[in-house]
């Protein structure tokens, strides 16, 4: 069976049933049924029309909930009375699902977890495992989502920058679970590009494929983190580098310039250095002021920083984090860094074993003390 | 079988035998250090013994409930506090010694010089849903 067939085919047969009359978390409920019953049939018979298929069995699963609440047995028969429904059914209706699943009135969790079920087609299990809480949980969330979007038109023009964010979110997520959700927020975003005529979906896009490609690289087999500059680049993957460099430079040449765009730009330039020391790093300072300028972000602010210590030189980059907010995560790190750079090997140890203590997350922890570590080691000759 | 929680502390447990801060040790042995506790999570979850395992933030607040319509008062994160959780390791296991023999092995991941820790475990036992057959 074909899952990503399935899961591909999703958002269109939720959009048929909402074209029927069906409101849009009952049809997402009969959907998701459907969906649920072809994983266990379709391994032995994969229906001819697979899309007719799903609409047809979420059809009579919509009607099957219906007849069981007597209490809305009035607008039961005025759906089960409309006709059949005619070109409505070959309409997608993908993006509008897009965006009501971004909807700003939902917490970026819950739109996370309404996009990846509703658009993305996946179960309830697998996203409560892809984000380690328990099934019960998820499918609350992603009820008490469907609730909150209850009142919102289906058909209302929806805003792209908040589904974005919602991709961005589940690409930086990672994999831990049977899901990979960095290649599923690609396979949604490469769907969306397609469907829009947008920059920044375009840089989104491109900012996805050019740090998807490096993953081979950016961990050892026993988990442990490798930064950019120690990476084996040979194990980078050139195609998803060439696509991404493509879809930035058809983007960039529109003269329309956003976050994304400059954030895949920079991502660019690193995938283009055969090896880190040939890193053009005055131009990576060039995009982050551009970066700095679209979004006034304190942690673009600490990234330029680091890249002004290596285009400028370590006392540079100490001089741009003087004034970057100590109290940002990564700080203190980067400053370790910097000073390591600049030959302060003392102040360096110590500043590596306060980031650890602070490190948001185990893999930067115990790389941040492997660096104190060594440091220490060297000082002591 | 019962549940039982491993707790390391950053403080207020006794201290270690080979109490070393981990940023003084040399690369080679952290990397002993993080293959051993890898290691032994690994072989408890081939055991079937294995629950979960979280570390958590030095940094900690303080929250309570301050009366209706009020904001809640949060006091710390505080420094010198007693006591500081670094993380847990939860197994379920089939008796107290087991919990305890497990503890002990974890106790003795290796730290500086590559020796064992033998660093303070807290170990203790979840309160469990009542039991069907009570007589």
């Amino acid at each position: 069976m074909d899952e990503l067939l399935l899961r591909e085919l999703t958002p269109a047969v939720i959009g048929v049933l909402v074209h029927r009359g069906v409101d849009f978390a009952t049809a997402e409920d009969a959907v998701q049924e459907a969906l649920i019953q072809a994983a266990l049939t379709w391994p032995d018979r994969q229906p001819a029309d697979p899309k007719g298929w799903l609409v047809t069995v979420a059809w009579r699963k919509f009607l099957d909930a219906r007849r069981s609440e007597a209490s809305r047995r009035d607008r039961e028969q005025r759906v089960e009375a409309e006709p059949p429904p005619g070109p409505t059914e070959t309409a997608d209706d993908t993006l509008q699902l897009f965006f009501l699943c971004a909807d700003p009135s939902l917490t970026p969790a819950s739109a996370v977890a309404l996009t990846l079920r509703a658009v993305g087609g996946l179960t309830t299990r697998q996203i409560a495992q892809a984000y380690l809480v328990p099934e019960v949980t998820m499918a609350q969330r992603i009820s008490r989502a469907k609730r909150t979007v209850g009142d919102v038109r289906f058909e209302e023009p929806g805003d792209l920058a908040t589904v974005l964010r919602v991709l961005y979110l589940v690409f930086n997520e990672g994999y831990t679970g049977d899901v990979d959700l960095a290649a599923e927020a690609i396979r949604l975003t490469r769907q969306l590009a397609s469907m829009t005529d947008d920059e920044e979906t375009a840089g989104l896009l491109a900012l996805m494929l050019l740090h998807h490609a490096r993953r081979p690289a950016r961990t050892r087999g026993d988990g442990s983190l490798v930064p950019l500059a120690e990476q084996d680049r040979s194990r980078w993957n050139t195609s998803l580098i060439a696509e991404g460099v493509a879809v930035l430079q058809t983007a960039l040449g529109r003269d329309r310039l956003g976050e994304f765009q400059a954030q895949a730009a920079i991502a660019a330039l690193h995938a283009d250095a055969p090896r880190a020391e040939e890193t053009d790093w005055v131009q990576i300072v060039g995009w982050y002021d551009e970066l700095l300028r679209l979004t006034e972000s304190p942690v673009v602010e600490l990234n330029r920083a680091i890249a002004v210590g290596e285009a400028d030189g370590p006392v540079a980059g100490l001089a741009a984090l003087a004034t970057v907010d100590p109290g940002l995560p990564r700080h203190t790190a980067a400053s370790a860094y910097l000073h390591e750079k600049a030959g302060d090997l003392r102040a360096a140890a110590r500043l590596y074993a306060d980031a650890a203590r602070s490190a948001p997350n185990l893999a930067e922890r115990h790389h941040l003390t492997r660096q104190a570590a060594r440091i220490s080691q060297a000082l002591r000759g | 079988m019962t549940k039982y929680l491993l707790l390391k502390h950053y403080r207020g447990a006794p201290e270690a035998v080979n109490a070393v801060p981990m940023d003084q040790w040399t690369p080679e042995e952290v990397e002993d250090h993080l293959q051993f506790m890898a290691d032994f999570a690994g072989r408890l979850e081939s055991t079937g013994e294995y629950v979960d395992g979280q570390a958590l933030s030095p940094e900690g607040t303080f929250v309570r409930y301050d009366g209706e319509g009020r904001p809640p008062v949060t006091d710390g994160p505080f420094a010198e506090t007693k006591d500081l959780i670094a993380g847990w390791m939860v197994i379920d296991v089939d008796t107290y010694e087991r919990a305890l023999a497990l503890a002990g092995e974890l106790s003795a991941a290796p730290g500086a010089g590559g020796k064992p820790i033998h660093e303070w475990l807290e170990v203790r036992p979840f309160l469990s849903a009542p039991p069907t057959v009570t007589e």
